[in-house]
This record gives structure tokens, sequence and C-alpha cells, in this order.
């Protein structure tokens, strides 16, 4: 198309850039045209007005509940009055009609109790009820220096050290032949299989119970598709100079930096979760979890590991490799429990997600190539083993 | 905390060592009216947010309340529950060929929208433009004539409780049955028996016709009258705001949830009390009624001169009424709700002020 341009005459360019000018200058009063007589030639919507609120947030304090409340509907709200399990409370904030995707919020005053359920209804100007739901009360913890560093610390627990731990096992995995790092691949795939497909179904059961301003399930779509194109774009880049030197070093290399990447993804999405379920209360940080994450992630570090037994890459890279797949978990962590908002995690995990089958689509290939052209059948024994593998660890993890 | 736990709890044992003139002075402190402890209670944090401004009751663990700051606009409402409290309609009067009384009242039905809430609107349905309608009251034994005009949107009726001819029910299909908008039909009966009774639109879907404020409270007295007294009508009722028909969102008295907690009912010490209480409220099975720190006199339907129970807590359910006579002994301020938490806390709650 630049080429075409290019090559030519200057009035040939010109006159087709008026001509476009032309057409979207059409397309752009067309529309106004519709906006102007369209709109009231068609009669208004029947009935009352439209009110939709989703609760985004829910910050509990001593004696206080904090509402972030965002207008999902098509016509402004005014939370006139609230009451909290049938009992109306004093409310401060909120006190302008919040127009369509507005957000405000609300503070309640109201002596909540720990671990006590509580329904909060808002009643609008019309008499309209929304209800958000707290399952048990418990004090949302203050961002601070000390509660981000637990949250720090949390994600180095079930993110980074797992990881590294399973990266551990690639002097033993270096003995064996090149038929058990085949399977092994395998066993990556399926694992990675389980992940997005784990991710997805916990991604959109986040989205739907947010109310969905913004898309709530089509976000995990979108951040998986977008993911995927970016690092699809992102592999190329890396992977096309070492195929033209033929190096099987990088190669093995870049395919376990994809893997770490992918992992890296997940692993945030992971982080936002625990991060997220701690703040309200739902988490509870002991041995069981970290054992069970730690289990459950170490496999994760044998996936990044799997791509580089024929190699011998330096202890530093290696180091790097197992923080770009368990670092990201530290991120998460302290940003779901900052944030903790449900559509921003549905869109991360969705993220993750879209890494992860990204991922998948660049070991497959390799897997085949050095099969032959066709998987042997132990090979899918291995993917099946992946997929148990994960199943059973993520058993292990209470939460 | 641990510094001070330390001194108090020596003051208090060096208190029980100093003997019974400690304790009596104690006990003394406590039950004197004008001690410090009870001003503190009074004066206290009540009292700064509290007392004296309208729409200031309550908050947190002080109890139930709407939004501080904001007032519902009797003006634009068209009525005030403290007017309605005491405002009792005896209708235009004439003689009939017979020296019987004849008692005439013009009724009109309307739509009107309301504000039930600070900042909440309903579209409600009413007699004569508010809720709960006209008080309509009589002497055992009038002819009576309710002229009424359907100026709603939607057909009504008038239904009286008392006794009367069947076509003079104000019921569908009986009678001049369902009366559509602007259409005037005039219900004649006489007035009995003596009590307390109500009327309400009888159209169908009923309970809406009910929750949305078309009921009113109807007062045949005894020929022979009453001690004379404070006399005050109470109807408690609800709405559904949401339409949903499953309970309310607000409960009140005579129109407006909490009203009586900003503005108390001024009533005098020793004064004897009669409270016209009925109950019309849609979509809940049961109400109540409970006084605080006073027993009352209790006439159910008001058909009998004799009290049947001496009590501080009643029930009804929808229909049903009774009259309370009380007489306050001691000033101050003492609660009335509902003793149904969730209907008080909702709304259904007030105040009693009793002068010195």
């Amino acid at each position: 198309m630049t080429a075409q341009l290019a090559g030519g005459s200057t009035p040939t360019r010109r006159r087709s850039w008026a001509a476009a000018l032309a057409v979207l200058l059409l397309v752009a009063c067309a529309l106004v045209g519709l906006a102007l007589l369209a709109g009231p030639s068609l009669p208004d919507r029947l009935g009352s007005p439209v009110e939709q609120l989703a609760i985004e947030r829910s910050v509990l304090g001593p004696g206080t509940i904090e509402l972030t409340i965002r207008n999902t509907g098509p016509d402004p709200v005014q939370v006139a009055q609230v009451f909290v399990n049938d009992t109306y409370v004093d409310a401060r904030g909120a006190t302008e009609p919040v127009g369509r995707l507005g957000t405000d919020t609300i503070l309640l005053d109201y002596p909540w109790r720990d671990g006590q359920p509580y329904l909060v209804s808002l009643v609008t100007s019309t008499g309209a009820v929304v209800e958000h739901e707290i399952d048990a009360a418990v004090a949302t913890p203050q961002a601070g220096i000390g509660f981000l560093g637990l949250m720090a610390l949390l994600g180095i627990y079930v993110g980074v050290l797992p990881v590294l731990l399973g990266m551990l096992l690639l002097p033993l995995l270096r003995r064996t032949g090149p038929s058990v790092v085949q399977v092994l691949l395998c066993v990556t795939v399926g694992l990675l299989a389980f992940l997005a497909l784990d991710g997805a179904a916990e991604a959109i059961t986040l989205a739907e119970g947010a109310g969905g301003p913004f898309g709530g399930a089509t976000l995990v779509v979108l951040g998986a598709i977008l993911a995927f194109l970016l690092l699809t774009a992102a592999s190329r880049s890396i992977s096309s100079p070492a195929q033209t030197t033929g190096a099987q070093a990088d190669g093995g290399l870049g395919q376990a930096g994809m893997i770490a990447l992918g992992i890296g993804l997940h692993n945030l999405g992971e982080g936002l979760a625990i991060g997220s379920a701690y703040a309200v209360g739902e988490l509870a940080l002991g041995a069981a979890l970290v054992v069970g994450f730690a289990l459950h992630n170490t496999t994760e570090g044998i996936a990044v590991v799997a791509p580089l037994t024929g190699h011998r890459p330096r202890l530093l890279r290696l180091l790097s490799l197992g923080l770009l797949a368990g670092a990201p978990a530290i991120v998460g962590a302290v940003l779901g429990a900052a944030v903790n908002n449900a559509e921003l995690s549905a869109l991360l995990i969705g993220i993750g997600v879209g890494a992860i089958v990204q991922v998948i689509t660049q070991i497959l290939p390799t897997v085949r190539q050095q099969a032959g052209g066709a998987l042997h059948p132990l090979d899918l024994v291995g993917v099946a083993a992946g997929v148990l593998i994960m199943y059973a660890t993520g058993l292990l993890v209470p939460a | 905390m641990g510094a001070s736990d330390g001194p108090s709890r020596r003051r208090l044992l060096l208190g029980g060592a100093a003997g019974s003139a400690g304790l009596a002075f104690g006990a003394h402190t406590l039950l004197q009216p004008d001690a410090g402890g009870a001003r503190v209670h009074e004066h206290g944090p009540i009292d700064e947010t509290a007392a004296g401004t309208h729409g200031k009751h309550g908050g947190g663990i002080e109890g139930a309340t709407f939004r501080r700051g904001g007032t519902v606009d009797h003006a634009s409402n068209g009525f005030h529950p403290s007017d309605v409290l005491r405002d009792f309609d005896y209708g235009t009067t004439s003689r009939l060929p017979d020296g019987r009384v004849l008692r005439e009242w013009d009724i009109f039905a309307s739509d009107h929208d309301i504000e039930v809430a600070p900042g909440v609107q309903f579209p409600a349905w009413t007699f004569n433009s508010r809720v709960p309608g006209p008080t309509l009251r009589c002497t055992e034994g009038d002819r009576l004539r309710v002229h009424f005009t359907n100026g709603s949107a939607h057909p009504h009726t008038m239904h009286f409780h008392g006794i009367h001819l069947a076509e003079m029910d104000g019921v569908p299909g009986v009678g001049p049955g369902v009366i559509a908008p602007r259409q005037t039909v005039t219900y004649e009966f006489d007035a009995v028996p003596f009590g307390l009774h109500l009327y309400h639109c009888h159209v169908s879907p009923l309970a809406e016709h009910i929750a949305r404020g078309m009921y009113g409270t109807f007062i045949i007295d005894p020929k022979q009258g009453r001690p004379s007294a404070d006399e005050m009508i109470m109807v408690m009722h609800g709405y559904n705001t949401t339409f949903d028909g499953e309970g309310n969102q607000l409960y009140a008295v005579n129109g407006i949830p909490f009203h009586y907690m900003d503005e108390p009912i001024q009533v005098q010490r020793g004064q004897l009390v009669r409270i016209y209480l009925v109950n019309i409220l849609e979509y809940d099975p049961v109400n109540s009624f409970h006084l605080h720190g006073n027993f009352f006199d209790y006439y159910p339907t008001g058909t009998r001169l004799e009290p049947s129970e001496f009590t501080d807590t009643i029930v009804q359910g929808q229909g049903q009424r009774g009259i309370c006579e009380v007489r306050f002994p001691y000033p101050g301020r003492y609660m009335f709700h509902a003793h149904k938490t969730e209907f008080a806390d909702l709304g259904w709650m007030g105040m009693f002020e009793v002068g010195k």
C-alpha cells in the first residue's frame, strides 16, 4: 500500500486523499444528521427511568461502610436514602445525581460487627432499591506500607519462591533423554491448558458479579485477545532472527522466555485474586495456603525450564526467567488488595489467559516438529498428566 | 488503657473500703434526676447533634435515621403530619325534617406525587390530596352523605367500615360499583355503630389501591360523647416504593416516616390523651404500637366504653383499630413505635414530648 502510494505521482496521491476526506466528511455529516433528525422521530422510552448502580468497592471502617457506586444504566441515578439490614442510616456523599458511567462514594454511619452479613439497600429518588450484599463484614485493611509489604511477601511466597523451586529441577531434567524432555513439554502444555481454562472461568465469574458497566465477561475476552496478539507479535520479533541463523540455543531460551512471560501474566491474575480476597477477609493466610500454592506453582517452574534441557544458560538469566514468571504475583497481590476492582481483575486475568494460550500455540509446533509431525501417544499422556497435576495440586489450595 | 486501668480499679476498691457511706452517695448521685450522669446522657452526644433541629435524631448506635440535613417538603406535599395528627373533619351539617343531623363531605380522589422520605418521590393515589386521607368524624345516629368525585386517572371507590346497605358498601359489582375517572357518586348511610373505623378504596388490584395511599380514618362518636381529652389520630401504614408487592421500604404514622422523631408530639403532663390508632398497613400481616415509659387503656375498635386492657403494647392486623387513652405522669420525651423493630427502624417511630 505505502509502496504503491510512494510510486504514484503527487497529484494522484492528493486526489485520493481528497476523496478519502470527502467520504469521511460525508459519513460525519450523515451521523450528525442522524443524531439530530432520527432521534426525535422515535418515541421516548416507555415506562419509568432505568436506574442501575454497581457497587464497585466497599470499605469498612470503624462504625462506617463506604461504598463506591457507579451508574451502569442509561439514566442519572440519585441515591436518596440508605438502609442497612432494614435500618435507615445516616449517609454522607453522593448528594448529586450520578450520570451514566459516573461514579461517587457514599459513607454510611452504621455500627457493623465483625463476621456478620449485611444487606445495604440504596433507595433512589424514584423509590427503586439497589441492594449490595456484604457476605461477612471485616475491617478493610488500610493500604499502608506495612500492609503492602505483607502483600508483597505473600506474592513472593506464592509466586516467586515456588517457580524458582521448580526451576531447581533443571539439572535433573538434563540427565534424562530427549524423549523424556519431549513428554515433559507435553506435560507443560497440559499445565498451561488447565491454567487457561481455570483463569477464564474465574475471570468470567468475577466480571459477572460486578454488574458489568464496562462489559463484564467481554472484558475477559478482550484482555485475552489483546494479550494473545501482543505476545504473538513479540515472539515473532524475537524468534525470527534466531530462525534465520538456525541457532537452537536462542530458540530454546526464547521459548522459555515466552513461557515465563505467559505464566507471569497468569500469576499476576493469581496475585490479584489472592490480594482482593484477603482485603475483603475471604482468605485465611496460613501454612495451608502457602504450601498449596507452592506445590501448585512449582510445576510452573518446571514448565519454564522444560525447553532448556539442551542448553546451559547463565544463572542470572535463569533467575530473571524465574522472576519474570513469579514476580507478577507480587504486583498482583498489592494491586488486588489496594484497588480491589472486580472488572479490572477480570481484565487482567483475561490477559493472563490470552498469554497462556499464546504460549501453548508456541510450544505445540515445536513438540510436533521434534516428534516428526505426529504426536506420540506418550505425549498425549503427558498433556493429560499436566492437566491432572494442576487439578490435583489446585485442590490443595484452600481458597 | 493499661495505665488508666490501675488507678480506676484502686479507686473502686477504696470506695468499697470507705463502706456504705460511699455506696449510698453513689446511689444518690445515680437516682437524682438532675445529677451529672443523667445530664450527660440527656445533653451529651444526642443533644449536640440531634435535639432541636429537624432531621437530626439518631445515627449510628443512636438509632435509625434518614440522611441528616434533609427534610421532606411538606408544603409541596400539601399536608403536614403534625397537622394531620389533630385534624378532624366534621363535614357540613344540617337538620333533616325528622330532626336528625345530616352530615355531608366532599371527597375527591387524585393522583399525586408525594415526597415520602427526603429525596424520595412516591406516585400516590390519594383522598383529598393527602396520605392518610381526611379523618371523617361524626356522631352516632347522624345521617351521612359522602359526595365522592373521582379525579384520578384510575377507577376508585370509597368503602366504609360500618353498618350500611349493601349498595352503599363501595365495592365493585354492588350498587354504584366502581367509580370511573371523572364520575361522582354519593354514599349515604347512618352513623352506626359508634367506635373507631376506617374507609379505603376497594378496587382491584386491591393491595395496590391501598398501598398507594387510598385510606383514612372514620370516627363515630358515641351519643353521650367521651371524656374530654387531647385527641389525636395515628394511621399506621407503609410505602412499597419498589412496587414489588413484597413488604415495604418505608413505614410511618400519618404520612411521613420518622416525622414525630424530628417534631415530637407535644402533650401536657397529667392530661388525658386519646389516640385513635388505625392499622391499614399493606403487604405485612401485623403491625403494632408500643409506648415508652407509660401505660394506656385500650378500647378495641372503640365500640365499648370500658377498656379491655391496660398495657403498653398492642398488636393490630390490617383493618384493625382501637383507642388508646393515657395520662403522662412525668415530663420528658417518650418514644412510641411499632414493636416490630424492622418497621420502627424503617420509619415507624416517634416521640411524645410531655411538658411540665
